[in-house]
């Protein structure tokens, strides 16, 4: 179907108006039943895109029928469509989770998480610059109001933080965009990868200006060193199934870093080529650093999967760094792996927390849980998949990124860095687990809620993600280095957009 | 005119981020309100500078790049959504923590019989 490739943005951009109009917006169940029958449409269109992508190609899209590069296409390739899948089938799961009753801390929460989950949508389907912008923003201006959602002290003051870092983000993307617009006269990614190879001299200085902005405004988003500290407060403050759904946002950067500095300002950028790997090389590893400590650091299961976030955006970036179809291939297989299982972790969080009275999530001696077994299988899933231990998909996705290093100094970096934050993540679980399910005093909470059936089914939903990624493992990594190859080689993922243009 | 205008922007982008660094809400958000001013002048001057160039083609000999204005529509209407987002913010914010610092809390100065008037102030 022709119009297949904008159903995720036009799926849930429907469905959260309808839950703003009269008859639904004032019943909680109303809602909670179009949200279920909304994500799951869009989590079936999406699975078609996916396959009409693998059997026909990249699916280009001209809104309103202007051919690029005057008018704004989407563009479903490969990588767009796998993380389209992603970000659905997340959404979905998310979603059984929070009608269990997380929703109805605040107004709103249905029709907001729709739009976020269009504004992502956008940004990975987008291939125009600008449209990649407005995108981030209506993520983002969603993200704000559902990072409040439920209240709270500490939920207005890490949205506080949180919202004023990405205004600051957003003036310097637009300032990015005015540079680049100035410099090549266009914003259609794949014409901006065709005319920047053509700069010199004082204006390759000044396009490098705004890519290098750019890369900021990324990082800051994909949680790059040094623009990470909002996370983890921002992540452990933030309600569970947004805190689940947020595991997806630090990959939106990521993914416009690998978009926008492989395919614009990749190998044949001329004078610009490869501008963004002499620093993203420090950053990354860096960040897998902080990362690491903060893990071993934490003090709860919440600020633990926070920062366990920040250790794969810093895995994720480094894969950029390396800049090889290797890399990228085992970056996209590594995002889906982190995603699910991150987000994962954080519902579980929310249960154990709830089960254990005042000691919440912290790690420390406190009542025994309700459902011990129940909770204590899906923990070691989740820590055995997030430390990368056989036979889950961290550990595949793991190797994949090792594998990947190209050079002697590389590996020397990368497999050390990697490796002890496993071992920084392995230690932390060692003694979250032990501390949670072994030690108690006092008896079980009375009034302690039992898990939910529909947020038992969510999380083994996402659960489930590890041991399929490992079984169709041969298919996902074939399909990735598929994805990768496309996106390094600019006669298709540039030229083939453009009809009419040859090199 | 590019001398006067680069000026403006610059200025007001030295004082949006001077501003942001600041430790109340409220300068912050001017703060930020001048930097969305700036770059919707820095947009703008993106398609380059030209005097009596409408952005009508067939209409005058030379017409200026209509797409820069188009951009600058959308950057300021988004930018006027977000600002008036964070204002909503800040002041829930003032209510909810008691003070309009942005980190919630309000820090000690470093020495009490010494009164300067420093950023918090």
């Amino acid at each position: 179907m022709q119009h297949l490739s904008i159903f995720p943005i036009l799926i849930p951009l429907l469905f959260g108006t309808i839950m703003l109009l009269p008859p639904i917006s004032r019943d909680i169940h109303a809602q909670r039943v179009t949200s279920i029958i909304g994500t799951l449409f869009l989590l079936i269109s999406c699975a078609f895109l996916l396959y009409q992508i693998n059997n026909q190609g990249v699916q280009l899209y001209a809104l309103g029928g202007w051919q690029a590069p005057f008018g704004i296409a989407l563009v479903a390739d490969k990588v767009s469509g796998l993380l389209v899948l992603l970000t659905a089938f997340l959404a979905f799961a998310v979603m059984l989770y929070a009608v269990a009753g997380q929703d109805k801390g605040g107004a709103y929460f249905h029709p907001l998480f729709m739009f976020q989950i269009m504004g992502i949508n956008g940004a990975f389907l987008t291939g125009d610059i600008f449209n990649l912008f407005v995108f981030f923003e209506v993520l983002l201006i969603a993200s704000y109001a559902l990072l409040i959602h439920a209240g709270g002290k500490q939920k207005t003051q890490a949205a506080l933080h949180y919202v004023i870092l990405n205004l600051v983000g957003s003036s310097l993307f637009l300032f990015g965009l005015g540079i680049l617009y100035g410099t090549l006269g266009t914003l259609n990614m794949a014409d901006m990868a065709i005319k920047v190879g053509q700069l010199q001299g004082e204006t390759a200085t000044l396009a490098k200006t705004g890519a290098l902005l750019l890369l900021v405004v990324f990082g800051l988003k994909a949680a790059m060193l040094p623009m990470h500290f909002w996370l983890p407060k921002t992540y452990a403050s933030a309600s569970a199934p947004v805190a689940a759904l947020f595991a997806i946002m630090t990959k939106v950067g990521v993914y416009s870093i690998f978009r926008v500095y492989t395919v614009i300002f990749g190998e044949h950028a001329g004078e610009l080529a490869n501008i963004a790997t002499p620093w993203l090389w420090p950053l990354a590893l860096l960040t897998i650093t902080i990362g690491s400590i903060g893990v071993l650091a934490s003090p709860g299961i919440k600020t633990l999967s926070a920062n366990l976030v920040i250790v794969s955006s810093g895995s994720l970036l480094a894969c950029a760094a390396i800049n090889s179809e290797a890399a990228t291939s085992a970056a996209l297989y590594y995002m889906v792996h982190s995603t699910l299982a991150s987000a994962g972790l954080f519902l579980l969080a929310d249960i154990m927390a709830r089960q254990r009275g005042k000691a919440e999530d912290r790690f420390v001696r406190s009542r025994p849980f309700v459902q011990p077994k129940l909770l204590g299988f899906a923990f070691a899933i989740l820590a055995l998949a997030l430390v990368g231990m056989p036979p889950l998909s961290g550990f595949v996705g793991k190797i994949m990124i090792l594998q990947a290093t190209q050079s002697t100094a590389q590996t020397m970096w990368v497999w050390p860095l990697i490796l002890l934050g496993s071992l920084a993540a392995l230690v932390t679980f060692s003694r979250a687990g032990t501390t949670l399910f072994w030690r108690h005093n006092g008896t079980v909470l009375a009034e302690a809620e039992q898990a939910k059936p529909m947020e038992i089914a969510s999380i083994v939903l996402l659960l489930l993600a590890a041991p399929v990624l490992v079984l169709f493992g041969g298919v996902v990594s074939e399909f990735t280095q598929q994805a990768a190859h496309y996106l390094h080689d600019i006669q298709s993922s540039a030229y083939g957009l453009l009809p009419g243009v040859t090199p | 005119m590019e001398g006067m205008y680069a000026f403006c922007v610059g200025l007001l982008t030295a004082c949006g981020i001077f501003l942001a660094l600041r430790g109340r809400t409220f300068s912050v958000v001017i703060g930020l309100t001048l930097l969305s001013y700036a770059v919707n002048l820095f947009l703008f001057a993106s398609g380059r500078l030209k005097l009596n160039a409408a952005a009508v083609l067939e209409q005058s000999e030379q017409y200026s790049d209509p797409l820069p204005q188009a951009l600058v529509l959308t950057a300021i209407v988004i930018g006027f959504a977000m600002t008036a987002f964070v204002v909503i913010l800040a002041m829930r914010a003032r209510a909810d923590l008691g003070n309009d610092h942005v980190d919630g809390t309000i820090p000690e100065p470093p020495n009490n019989t010494t009164q300067k008037s420093g950023g918090s102030q």
